[in-house]
């Protein structure tokens, strides 16, 4: 009776928790699908007719593939880079005995402590002065030193729940470190570095705030940049931000489920049997 | 196939802890050696050191005539069975035995016979194409241990290899170990917190304690001559009875006095008058006295354990300590019961009382 009566109510509220999650998505795929007019004068959970203007619109007029390579671009390299460096620097931190470990760990948590808005102006006069201003580098380059700290962090906490007894083995059997982090220890940290190469490309994908100061013009915006500035002077084009909205966490949520499980099995790691 | 040496090893942790002192100790070539001792002793340190796994802070370490005191476990040749087993998760069992030789870049065909040949002695054939994880305890037990055999190293180190397999099997796989080393005649060192596998198995048992090394000799001579009282307590089964007492000289020769029993003594050469000592016994050792024999210790029996062929008898002294003994089980004994129990003579081991060194 009790089990029922506290299942339906799980259920109802698992029912409701989804319902206000998906429904912005929800909404912005209709609003993006329904005419411009519509959209102002009756607008409807439903729509009453579906037009593809705004992609078209997108694609055509607004040449949205450029801010997507962009994004891409920054977010694919960065995230490619952090997960290979990171992932020497976690193995290290992790299983290595050096002096100033903790000093080390330290400084790197404190890099991601420095509030984003406080170093855009000293970043921007760095990397003017490089001459990396409205160039992919001059994205990827600011994206890694927040990026970077995550990652090592994470992969940190992956490593040192493989056993140790597995690499010994390695070396013992005749493998050099470097064969039996290759050979051994990276293939057991996959799920890991699944996770952390996605959470590293979800958080350079949106982020906004570095790609709006150090980019110049459409040429190098990236997606986030390039939705914010659809605005015009006199009106706000809602169905083809919405449409771009759609188009921008369609990648990242196709990315999420299709390693849904290895995500799962890497936030739950530990469960590497010996 | 090689002898080994530990010249002197001392080994610190950086956070203090010290694993070894002075170890100073040669493993002959084909030898069978055992480290045992209570956990936290310093015996898989030992094998550490041996494998490279760790660095002593002081002495040296020799393989065969080379010192390897500075070379990686890589270079040292040697196979190591883990404790955990610590087989590669994500390799089948043939990439887990062959692991060691693919990747010291031997020939594909003899990889793949030494495989062979080991996966057959070991009953493995059928498995091969397995994961680790589908296998039981007993199979991922025989996995570790082939993957040390195809190695065909200087020596084989092993660490607490049975502990994780239950009663049955680990009798079992201790036989089939000691064959196995008939067999090979290669040198084997093992780790155990175990007396037992360590007297059924070792051709020498160390006795490690608190990193320093106790004793090394032939079982049986460990059992017959503990060279202090921890080795004597420590090694055999029910544990060795000690009382506390001292030496008394006699017109009719030496005698224990202690606080509950008093007994006729064999006099060692380097014993005075009134030392203070301990008296060791082992339980098995210790007799029912016949009716009227002259030196005995009374003591009322308190609990029986049988255990088949014998009974383990524990018995309270007057002051209360208590005396195990194993007797035949057909002595018709019960609980609460007086007897009147005789310590003979030659079985008798005497310690210094503060230093816990035999007294010769």
């Amino acid at each position: 009776m009790t089990g029922r009566g506290t299942r339906w109510a799980a259920g109802a509220g698992l029912g409701l928790l989804v319902v206000a999650s998906a429904f912005p998505f929800y909404w912005a795929i209709v609003a993006s699908l329904s005419p411009e007019a519509a959209l102002f004068e009756r607008p409807s959970l439903w729509p009453a007719e579906i037009v593809l203007d705004h992609y078209r619109a997108l694609f055509e007029v607004r040449d949205f593939w450029v801010p997507i390579r962009n994004s891409l671009v920054v977010a694919g390299a960065t995230t490619l880079f952090c997960v290979v460096v990171g992932s020497f620097a976690a193995y290290a931190i992790a299983r290595l005995r050096f002096r100033g470990k903790a000093l080390i760990m330290g400084f790197i948590l404190a890099v991601t402590m420095f509030p984003q808005i406080s170093i855009v102006s000293p970043l921007y006069l760095l990397l003017r002065a490089l001459g990396l201003i409205d160039t992919y580098p001059g994205l990827i380059l600011p994206y890694l030193t927040f990026a970077m700290p995550l990652t090592v962090w994470l992969l940190v906490g992956f490593f040192r729940q493989l056993p140790a007894d597995l690499e010994e083995a390695a070396l013992v059997d005749g493998a050099s470190r470097w064969q039996a982090f290759v050979k051994v220890m990276l293939p057991l940290a996959v799920p890991g570095l699944a996770t952390t190469g996605i959470l590293t490309f979800i958080y350079c994908w949106n982020e906004f705030l570095f790609a709006l100061s150090f980019t110049l013009g459409p040429e190098r915006q990236t997606v986030p940049v390039a939705i914010a500035l659809f605005r015009g002077q006199y009106q706000v084009p809602w169905g083809q931000i919405l449409a771009a909205a759609v188009v921008a966490t369609a990648p990242v949520a196709a990315l999420v489920l299709a390693f849904q499980r290895r995500i799962v099995q890497g936030l739950t790691a530990g469960a590497v049997k010996g | 196939m090689a002898r080994i040496e530990l010249d002197h090893v001392h080994k610190t942790y950086p956070d203090g802890h010290v694993a070894s002192r002075d170890l100073d100790l040669a493993i002959e070539d084909g030898e069978f050696l055992v480290f045992v001792g209570p956990s936290g002793c310093g015996k898989s340190t030992a094998l550490r050191i041996i494998a490279g796994l760790e660095t002593p802070t002081e002495g040296r370490v020799r393989i065969g005539d080379r010192d390897v005191t500075d070379v990686s476990p890589q270079e040292r040749d040697i196979a190591m069975v883990f404790q955990s087993y610590a087989l590669y998760p994500h390799m089948t069992v043939r990439e887990n035995l062959s692991f060691g030789l693919r990747i010291r870049k031997m020939p594909a065909d003899e990889v793949e016979g030494r495989v062979e040949t080991a996966a057959r002695a070991l009953g493995l054939e059928p498995m091969l194409d397995r994961k680790p994880a589908q296998l039981s305890g007993g199979q991922r037990q025989r996995v570790a241990l082939g993957r040390a055999l195809v190695r065909e190293p200087q020596a084989f180190l092993l660490d607490e290899p049975l502990s994780n397999l239950d009663a049955k099997l680990r009798i079992e796989t201790r036989a089939e170990l000691a064959r196995l080393h008939q067999r090979l005649g290669t040198t084997m060192v093992y780790v155990t917190h175990d007396q037992e596998e360590a007297m059924t198995l070792g051709d020498r048992v160390a006795v490690l304690r608190d990193g320093v090394l106790q004793q090394v000799a032939p079982p049986m001579e460990l059992y017959r001559r503990p060279a202090n009282r921890f080795v004597g307590g420590f090694i055999g089964s029910p544990a060795m009875n000690f009382f506390d007492g001292s030496l008394l000289s006699g017109e009719d020769g030496w005698r224990f006095r202690g606080d509950a029993l008093e007994v006729r003594v064999e006099a060692p050469g380097e014993a005075s008058d009134g030392e203070r000592v301990t008296l060791g016994v082992r339980p098995p050792d210790v007799q029912l006295a016949e009716d009227g024999s002259p030196v005995t210790v009374g003591a009322e029996v308190a609990v029986i354990e049988p255990i088949g062929s014998q009974q383990i008898v524990h018995a309270s002294l007057p002051d209360e300590t208590r005396i195990v003994a194993v007797l035949p089980v057909e002595l018709d004994l019960e609980e609460g019961r007086e007897v009147a129990l005789r310590l003979p003579v030659e079985a008798i081991h005497l310690f210094h009382a503060d230093s816990g060194e035999r007294l010769e």
